[in-house]
């Protein structure tokens, strides 16, 4: 299409609707398909051998006992699994190996080189899954053993990589900042430490993988747990060697990632390097104790902040320092100064990474990645510093407010986090707190109330979609992206409705398929904002297209208007002003002799269309009760107030911040991961013994959007609400818990036995 | 290290069959005596519902109804319950297609997101009403605790028992 496509009369109806979710049905009946799922003629199954050992190398593998039990097919290790070329440097836009990076650079089953424990070193493929479990436990590795790196702060690779993901800076100089504290009457130091989270997503990783031979050509199908479609096609591609239109990653529904599930290709490749070898389509799903090894995880952090500020709270120079630890085949390191660089208007801010490789499994992002832990400490010393200077902590914050990012000196667009704090104060009551620590009480429980801040980049990247409209009056939309709970089926098909001018009921969606036009892996809070617009402009595309056939047909009641003076509603074209003069969709395709119009749009990456300073902000309020004699914490309330622009959909985004705001909830008072400090091997396995928020776990919820649509993020005005309702809860609850207590808690989790002993 | 033959014969357990009764239908299953109920559903009928969350009893996500009574699908041997009559989320719906009244409410109160947990969750919410566990959102609450929803549905989740338990009682 050659014509201006914006001002074509395109009304918003379906977008800012409370529509139910477009794949409701299908989920309460079962009937949404999932990886593992996928009914496949002639599938393998296979187990994983894990191993049992952290650092080292496999001596052995003696799998003749395996071979020997009814129903194996192979055993693939190292010794007989085919070679891969090197990953990608980098993919998505993102950086994906060296130090920073996002992936795991190992490879599976290329060497015997143990670099964590319960590394995959053995695939046992067999005809049923049961068999396949049962010779897994015949395999017998023997190893070259050697004591794993454990220790932080003795680990021989230490880094203090420039940059993460090859995006956010990682080191900026605190010799400004120090002399400020210096200077500073009130000066604060404070440790904090969080330990490793696991994303446990309700589906685990499974794979199928499949090769088919034609026209002398390999082909490679994929039905995988990725958010990542279009990424892991082309790491399969560079990894096997393969042009990538000869691999195609299908992922139709996921079972929730939560930061998991993109940047971790060694479950996959894996499967296809094991289904190469047996030469029949194969399915492994991995067990929820290898979650605990192969599945990523948020790493563990010990920050420490520095500030100095005037008596009347204002902060002149603040410094943040982190440790972090990766594993030895991965760079990747948390960011924990994103939201200490931009958060307040402090003239003088310094901030350093450091990360120690260890022999423990590969770290990678987790729902608000940095600024779940990193947002945490600073939320938290700006309240410690509230009760040094007896200020109200949200007064802290408006004494300290950033209309410029102080990063780069940019006003912040269409900021509106003093609404936030103003509408929270309300709706949670908090002008009724008690400012004086441990003063209110019922019962053996003590009550108290904390807030803190909440933001998340409001960023945007390129992504395809196609639109196509059909002879039945129907339409669909087809990109590659995701729906692993974000309710992508429902916004995108919102957006697609309002852009053919159809009702939502006419509208089909279809996501996660690398046949599709490429899109951004479901990342960073930016689906809605990325995918939206191709969806929005395809489908404009699809209707233009069809404006033309019909005011170049002379036997349509539109021939020969002009462009612009036709408009679209409800399927159905017509002249403005004369509204009775039009056609429906169908009539037009039908009488051109047209099955269908198809038409395919491009949205520009953030960068391109001018990106100024775009921040999701919120406010969060908890209100928590300390059991005195057991030192168990309950939260009692949680309330936030949210600028996220646009919602899409005001259901699917509620849901999704108070989802997010209860997932922090678990990292704040329940989630560790640990590995035994002697052997490296993972202690914690199971759901059992890693405890997430149950249904009873869950507080009152009380969330709220603004909803005003932001214009710098384009026409749509929406931003992304994955993680925004993570950020600043788990700052709100511990800063709860000293108001209840007067006890400042500086590790997370929260446990009882800390608060007892502290 | 490839099996030449690519193929066993199988052994006399493994040519064991069994019937299961799944939605009031009768489904022959290839039983190894190791088979879950779990991995029969998903594997061997195509009714892959019934989900994996954990394989040992821990989230809920596998979920069925034995004879009206919830039990976990990882947990239950396929041998184990010949004649028995098992109920999965494909079961609750009316031939027609309506919804049963938890379904419509889980859909209408936004009562998951991914979607993965939500038979399980379902499955364990019809038992809670029929049960009479459901009396108080504190007892919804309590009973529901063995099915873990990591995208944290939890508030609407009750809010749509509370819902289709009045639905239930019509």
């Amino acid at each position: 299409m050659d014509k201006p496509l914006a001002n074509l009369g395109t009304v918003f109806t379906s977008i800012g609707q409370d529509h139910p979710r477009s794949d409701g049905r299908r989920k309460v009946m079962g009937a949404a398909t999932y990886t593992a799922e996928w009914q496949i003629p002639g599938l393998t199954y296979g187990a994983v051998v894990d191993s049992a050992i952290a650092r080292g190398t496999v001596r052995a593998i003696d799998a003749s006992a395996a071979l020997a039990a009814p129903g194996v097919l192979a055993v693939v290790t190292h010794e007989n699994a085919p070679r891969l070329h090197a990953l990608p440097s980098h993919g998505a836009g993102q950086q994906i190996t060296g130090e920073g990076g996002l992936g795991e650079e190992r490879q599976p089953l290329q060497d015997g080189t143990i670099h964590y424990g319960a590394q995959s070193v053995a695939v046992v493929v067999a005809d049923t899954p049961e068999q396949a479990r049962y010779a897994a436990t015949l395999v017998r590795v023997t190893y070259d053993s050697q004591p794993p790196e454990l220790d932080w702060h003795s680990a021989r690779r230490q880094k203090s990589p420039k940059m993460f993901a090859g995006t956010d800076l990682l080191q900026q100089s605190a010799d400004d900042a120090r002399a400020a504290i210096a200077e500073a009457p009130v000066r604060l130091e404070r440790k904090y430490d969080s330990s490793i989270n696991h994303h446990n997503p309700m589906e685990m990783l499974a794979t199928i993988a499949q090769w088919d031979q034609r026209n002398g050509e390999e082909f490679l199908t994929l039905h995988d747990t990725t958010r990542a479609v279009s990424l892991l096609r082309d790491v399969c591609a560079t990894s096997f060697g393969l042009p990538s239109a000869n691999v195609r990653v299908v992922s139709h529904f996921l079972g929730g990632a939560f930061g998991s599930k993109s940047w971790t290709f060694f479950n996959p490749l894996l499967v296809a390097l094991a289904a190469r070898v047996v030469n029949r389509p194969l399915k492994i799903e991995w067990r929820r104790q290898q979650m605990f090894s192969v599945a990523g995880h948020r790493p563990p952090t010990q920050q420490t902040l520095s500030l100095g500020a005037s008596r009347d709270g204002r902060i002149a120079g603040l410094v943040h320092e982190s440790h972090t630890h990766s594993s030895p085949v991965s760079g990747y390191i948390e960011p924990v100064a994103r939201m200490t660089s931009m958060m307040y208007d402090i003239p003088n801010i310094g901030f350093s990474n450091r990360v120690s490789h260890l022999n423990l499994p590969s770290p990678c992002v987790m729902r608000g990645p940095g600024m779940v832990p990193g947002g945490w400490l600073l939320e938290c010393m700006l309240d410690e510093l509230a009760s040094e200077l007896a200020i109200d902590p949200i007064e802290l914050r408006l004494r300290n407010y950033a209309e410029k990012n102080p990063a780069t000196g940019q006003p912040f667009f269409n900021k509106r986090l003093r609404e936030c704090y103003a509408r929270g104060r309300e709706l949670f009551g908090w002008d009724s707190r008690p400012s004086v620590p441990g003063a209110r009480r019922v019962g053996n429980h003590f009550i108290g109330q904390g807030m803190a801040s909440s933001t998340h980049p409001a960023l945007q990247m390129g992504s395809s979609a196609q639109a196509t409209i059909f002879a039945d009056g129907s339409a669909r939309v087809r990109s590659a992206t995701h729906e692993i709970g974000n309710g992508a089926y429902t916004a995108l098909g919102q957006i697609a409705a309002d852009g053919f001018a159809l009702s939502l009921d006419r509208v089909h969606i279809e996501l996660g398929d690398t046949n599709f036009p490429t899109a951004i892996p479901a990342m960073g809070s930016m689906t809605t904002s990325s995918v939206g617009p191709a969806v929005l402009s395809a489908a404009r595309c699809a209707l233009a297209a069809l404006k033309e056939l019909a005011i170049r047909d002379a036997e349509s009641p539109l021939f020969g208007a002009a462009f612009f003076a036709v408009d679209a509603r409800e399927g159905r074209l017509f002249l403005r002003g004369q509204p009775s003069v039009g056609e429906e969709y169908s009539a037009i395709l039908r009488r051109a002799g047209r099955t269908e119009i198809v038409a395919d749009s491009t949205s520009p990456a953030g960068k391109e269309i001018k990106q100024p300073e775009m921040y999701s902000f919120g406010a969060v309020f908890a209100e928590v009760r300390v059991d005195e004699a057991t030192g168990v914490v309950r939260v009692a309330r949680l309330c936030g107030v949210y600028d996220v622009g646009r919602l899409i959909n005001p259901r699917t985004a509620h849901s999704q911040l108070m989802g997010g705001m209860i997932f922090a909830l678990g990292a704040t008072l329940m989630e560790e991961s640990l590995y035994d400090p002697q052997s490296g091997l993972p202690v914690i396995r199971n759901l059992a013994d890693y405890h997430i928020p149950s249904c009873a776990d869950t507080p009152q919820i009380h969330v709220e959007a603004l909803n005003v649509p932001d214009p710098n993020i384009g026409e749509l005005g929406a931003h992304g609400v994955g993680e925004m309702g993570c950020n600043g809860v788990p700052a709100a609850i511990t800063n709860a818990i000293f108001n209840a207590t007067g006890k400042r808690m500086r590790r997370l989790p929260i446990t009882p036995d800390q608060l007892l002993a502290n | 290290m490839i099996n030449p033959s690519l193929s066993h014969s199988t052994t006399e357990s493994e040519e064991a069959s069994t019937v299961l009764r799944i939605n009031g239908h009768d489904h022959r299953i290839a039983a190894d005596a190791r088979t879950t109920v779990l991995d029969a559903l998903r594997e061997q009928t195509g009714l892959t519902g019934t989900k994996k969350g954990c394989d040992h009893g821990q989230c809920g996500a596998c979920t069925v109804h034995l004879d009206g009574t919830p039990v976990l699908a990882c947990l239950t041997l396929a041998v184990s319950v010949r004649g028995r009559e098992i109920t999965t989320i494909e079961g609750l719906a009316g031939e027609d297609g309506t919804l049963h009244p938890m379904q419509q409410a889980f859909i209408d109160h936004d009562a998951f997101q991914c979607g993965y947990c939500t038979p399980g969750q379902i499955m364990s919410a019809v038992a809670c009403v029929k049960e009479g566990q459901a009396g108080s959102c504190a007892e919804i609450q309590e009973f529901m605790s063995g099915n873990l929803c990591r995208c944290a549905a939890y508030p609407n989740i009750v809010a749509a028992i509370v819902e289709a338990r009045e639905a239930m009682r019509r």
